[in-house]
């Protein structure tokens, strides 16, 4: 059962006059501050209030109202219902809106995407680049009024596929026969030098030079975006001295796909398997939090069932996603493909009852908005039974018997790549990045969602916040996790799989809904904004592996280049969810 | 497929000798041994680099095609495996890799995205399909195609490989085809060196 | 470190040593089941229902081509459209051309174009042409799921690889309702059901005003 609704004891109306007004606009909540106050309010919130975590930043673009909102969500670390607060400003370039970033350093990249995406500049902001595109990049591509070259219509369904649907591909009635659009004036045959790395390079000679007596020629190196151990389409530009790292940047908008763009333009039920691949190693979460964000819109509740299957998809796809990434962490220290094979048996395992279930091994697009797909289909229970019960709690010790003590993975993990208990709340990290650097925070027991209030587990948590405790932490959580899926196998009850009718047209009454669950890789959530039409006006996904990146580069300062790709294994990253 | 077929060459074998020796032709013996050790490059871009990491894992063992060697340096590898969605600002990376990869090369394109675009077609940073840019030899579809399906694309591979003769592959032609691609610009927008006089045209068409 | 140093990696090794044993201790463990009881271990459905057990130990691997991972029913790879044979071997449509699967599809990669009377310019419930962009669709299978008419199904055949870009059409689309009933007789049996109680229902309130 999802928690009743948080009752909002806090008037920061009444505790900051003038500043800060109740967000009246039916379906909203939360506040509206002035721009002119915004820090001071920030500051406010988190010395005094004590919400010291930015869990979301996103703009909207109000088109019709010609406004431009930023939306922030700001959580305890303690737990409890978070606040939601925002910042109007006229839709005229330039927008400007205070940065966040002295505050909640947290901030840094999603504002960045923010002023990539949106065109909101943020003042103040330490290096407020483009994140996901490139630099020399025309328009901003979230903004309403702006059109991709193979528009056809501003929502799905379109209108060409039928009842009169000649097929035809989207090339052959773009206007340049390729998926590009040119700003007006331009002229493709001109030799100019276009240089998307000018300004990242820019950026990086902006560090402060080390206190060394011996003057000393620093090297740029980029690593990726095609290297083996970057988890994917992934590049970090270092610049170090000798060996040592002194400044890093991570540059991503490799895998950058659109997904909100295509999601504004799409109906609600035609998100569901466009969630499946944002993290694509997790796609029963990412269903999680999309159906959880629409069901609180729609005010419906799943049946009893649905909850006990839908906690327990979730649960196997944090064992799969841990793993998996236990397995590639040891590939990055070196221990090449044998922990990643053994890790992988388990891992097939259980999509293969991902895909009984379901349907597929990794896209499962298996929740509905009020319940989930389709029933569990016979002796998939078992299965799942045997894999909790039986074979994952041996395989698991097996594992960490391979693992845990070994000398090499100790000698360099212990005291590698500390991230602060501080530093994990400053930069808004999620997850077994954040529990491994000694902060108990989960989702699922800060602000429990579905069943979890009434399931018995424990908040992994480890104090030493290095790599090796982030590669432990990962055990930890695989162990409470199969407790969870032990209780939702003896517990199931009988009973219907959908609170409503199964439709494809679902009808969400206008307001906005912030939905997040407690993803393998950290806190999952979705911002979306309904007008009552069949297709979100905004669709924001807060996904963990962007921000937890946000901690990257000081967690790296300082050490070794070689301890960066095991450092940036531990913290788990998917490029489908981080550049989205 | 067994070495048996390497023994049936074309020819008219003499009856004294048949059983006795093993007569093949270059061309046959040549092209068994490069199918039997393609090397894939460690390359993937998306949701379908899972799988085929999957397919290379235990389950399903590149190994026993001969193909577990992935290699992460182009200079290496006989064939890219486009796995995923490639994204206008990824593309000039991969033509540059391609660019590097030396000749017989290969490359196949994995799942729906790199096929056709995919689900993300419509995206402004999503090119619709990796064959605008390089040539293609196999497309296996699905999203993501499972290990298997992924194992017959590259069976599929093999068979080209065996049906080829070395007077008409396109590597020992002269001058043909081997120019490098140029490697597209990240402009206002993605630019293909190639195509600029027909954006220029089009552009101009559009206007008037 | 007060203890030895590499007894850690000791303790690892072990249980590689233990996971190369199971290799060969499996063998011989099918080996006795071979000849005792006939079941083999590659090539054969119980060995591969072994292998993807919970108790699977040494070998873990499917030989695909000559052996193949079982699907389970709710598999799904691209959709394919079926239809029904007529006494005399034609192919009747089960699809209506309603175009609710063409709405639902999210990456709306499904086309059709509906057939209407010459004379009338009414529609018929019959597709003219159906087009599906196989390297567009993301294998979702909404449209299997809100088809009305159970006319179009998620495929179990994901050896599709060729040497060009698919687009299918009516033609390639095409398969037997037969054909669905072998990949997935649990649903098939579930709707035929369904419709048959459909069926009657109609019927039985059709005869209702005439009694
Ligand atoms: S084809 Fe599907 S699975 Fe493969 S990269 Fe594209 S979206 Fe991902
Ligand atoms: S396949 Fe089904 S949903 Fe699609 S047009 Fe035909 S009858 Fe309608
Ligand atoms: S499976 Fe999904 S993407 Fe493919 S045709 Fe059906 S609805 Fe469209």
């Amino acid at each position: 059962m999802t928690a009743p609704a948080p009752v909002e004891t806090l008037d920061l109306a009444a505790r900051f006059p003038g500043w800060v007004t109740p967000d009246s606009r039916p379906g909203y909540s939360g506040w509206i501050v002035e721009k002119d106050k915004l820090l001071d309010f920030a500051r406010a919130l988190r010395d005094d209030l004590g919400y010291d975590y930015l869990s979301s930043v996103t703009g909207v673009d109000y088109l019709p109202e010609g406004k431009m909102e930023v939306v922030y969500h700001a959580y305890k670390t303690t737990g409890g219902p978070g606040v939601n607060f925002k910042v109007q400003v006229e839709r005229r370039d330039p927008v400007e809106v205070p940065s966040l970033v002295s505050i909640y350093p947290g901030a840094e990249f999603q504002e960045r995407e923010a002023w990539d995406l949106l065109g909101i500049k943020f003042t103040g902001h330490p290096d407020l680049r483009r994140i996901l595109m490139w630099e020399d990049f025309a328009g901003h591509p979230l903004r309403k009024d702006w059109r991709e070259a193979y528009f056809e219509e501003e929502f799905k369904p379109f209108k060409s596929r039928w009842p009169e649907g000649k097929f035809q591909m989207a090339e052959d009635k773009a206007r340049l026969g390729d998926n590009l659009s040119f700003p007006a004036g331009f002229d493709p045959r001109k030799k100019t030098d276009f240089d998307p790395e000018k300004a990242l390079y820019e950026a990086l000679r902006q560090y402060q030079k080390t206190e060394s007596g011996l003057e000393t020629e620093h090297l740029l190196v980029n690593i990726g975006p095609h290297h083996p151990s970057t988890h994917g389409v992934f590049r970090v530009a270092v610049v170090l001295d000798g060996e040592t790292i002194v400044n890093l940047k991570p540059v991503m908008g490799y895998l950058h796909r659109n997904h909100e763009k295509i999601g504004e333009r799409n109906t609600f039920l035609m998100n569901m398997p466009y969630t499946d691949r944002l993290d694509y190693l997790t796609s029963m979460s990412n269903n999680f939090g999309y159906a959880l964000a629409v069901e609180k819109l729609m005010g419906i509740t799943p049946p009893e069932r649905a909850e006990y299957i839908r906690v327990m998809m979730a649960e196997l796809t944090r064992i799969a996603n841990h793993v998996w990434a236990i397995g590639f962490l040891l590939n990055d220290l070196g221990a090449y493909f044998t922990p990643m094979l053994y890790a992988q048996e388990e891992r097939e395992l259980i999509l293969d009852i991902f895909e009984a279930v379901s349907g597929s091994r990794m896209m499962c697009n298996y929740f509905r908005f009020g319940g989930v797909a389709r029933d569990l289909p016979d002796g998939v229970l078992e299965k799942v039974r045997d894999l909790a019960f039986d074979r994952l709690p041996r395989k698991v010790d097996e594992l960490e018997n391979l693992l845990a003590d070994n000398e090499i993975i100790r000698a360099r993990g212990i005291g590698q790549g500390v991230l602060t208990a501080e530093d994990a709340i400053r930069y808004s990290t999620s997850g077994p990045l954040l529990r491994a650097s000694g902060i108990p925070y989960d989702v699922r027991r800060a602000e429990p969602y579905s069943i979890y209030d009434r399931l018995e587990f424990d908040v992994a948590c480890r104090p030493n916040g290095d790599i090796y405790d982030r590669m432990m932490i990962r055990f930890d959580e695989i162990r409470q996790s199969l407790r969870i899926i032990q209780q939702t196998v003896k517990q199931i009850p009988a009973g219907p799989i959908m609170a409503v009718k199964p439709a494809y047209q679902v009808r969400v009454p206008p307001g906005e809904a912030y939905g997040r669950v407690e993803g393998p890789k950290g806190e999952l959530g979705f911002y979306i904004v309904s007008t009552g039409k069949s297709s979100p006006w905004r669709y924001h996904v807060r996904a963990p592996s962007f921000i937890n990146l946000t901690a990257f580069g000081p967690m790296c300062v300082g050490q070794k280049i070689a301890d960066l790709v095991a450092i940036l294994g531990s913290i788990d990253i998917v490029l489908g969810e981080c550049d989205r | 497929m067994d070495t048996n077929e390497l023994n049936v060459p074309g020819y008219e074998i003499p009856p004294e000798v048949q059983g006795q020796v093993a007569i093949t032709t270059l061309d046959r013996i040549y092209n068994w041994g490069r199918r039997a050790s393609v090397w894939p490059m460690m390359f993937g871009l998306a949701c379908c680099a899972i799988e085929m990491i999957c397919t290379a894992a235990s389950r399903f063992d590149l190994a026993r095609f001969g193909m577990e060697i992935m290699r992460p340096s182009p200079r290496q590898s006989d064939l890219m495996i486009v796995s995923g969605t490639v994204t206008k600002k990824m593309v000039p990376i991969i033509v540059r890799l391609y660019n590097q990869m030396p000749e017989p090369k290969y490359v196949l394109a994995m799942g729906a995205c790199a096929s056709g675009g995919g689900p993300f077609k419509e995206g402004y940073n999503v090119v619709s399909g990796i064959d605008k840019f390089i040539p293609v030899d196999v497309y296996v579809p699905g999203c993501p195609p499972t290990p298997q399906a992924l194992l017959n694309g590259l069976m599929k591979i093999q068979e080209k490989i065996t049906g080829e003769h070395w007077r008409n592959s396109r590597w020992y032609q002269k001058g043909r085809d081997l120019a490098e691609i140029p490697i597209p610009i990240l402009g206002p927008d993605l630019i293909d060196p190639r195509k600029v006089e027909e954006y220029h045209r089009r552009l101009a068409e559009s206007e008037a | 470190m007060s203890e030895m140093y590499g007894k850690g990696i000791l303790k690892g090794l072990g249980v590689t040593l233990k996971r190369f044993w199971d290799t060969y201790w499996e063998d011989a463990v099918w080996l006795f089941r071979q000849v005792t009881r006939g079941e083999r271990r590659y090539r054969s459905p119980e060995g591969i229902a072994h292998r993807a057990s919970k108790n699977t130990r040494g070998i873990f691997t499917v030989q695909y081509p000559e052996e193949k991972l079982p699907v389970p029913e709710e598999f799904r790879f691209v959709p394919f459209l079926v239809y029904e044979e007529g006494p005399n071997g034609e192919k009747v449509m089960r699809c209506t051309s309603c175009g609710i699967c063409s709405r639902v599809c999210p990456p709306q990669c499904i086309w059709i174009v509906r057939t209407t009377d010459p004379e009338t310019g009414r529609p018929i419930p019959d597709p003219a042409e159906f087009y599906i962009d196989i390297d567009i669709c993301m294998n979702c299978g909404l449209c299997a799921e809100f088809c009305p008419f159970d006319a179009i199904k998620m495929d179990h055949d994901y050896e599709l690889a060729s040497f060009g870009r698919s687009v299918y059409d009516k033609e390639k689309l095409a398969k037997p309702v037969s054909y669905y009933e072998s990949i997935r007789p649990l649903n098939a049996a579930r709707e035929n059901a369904a419709r048959a109680a459909k069926e009657a229902a109609r019927l039985a309130a059709s005869a209702k005003p005439e009694a």
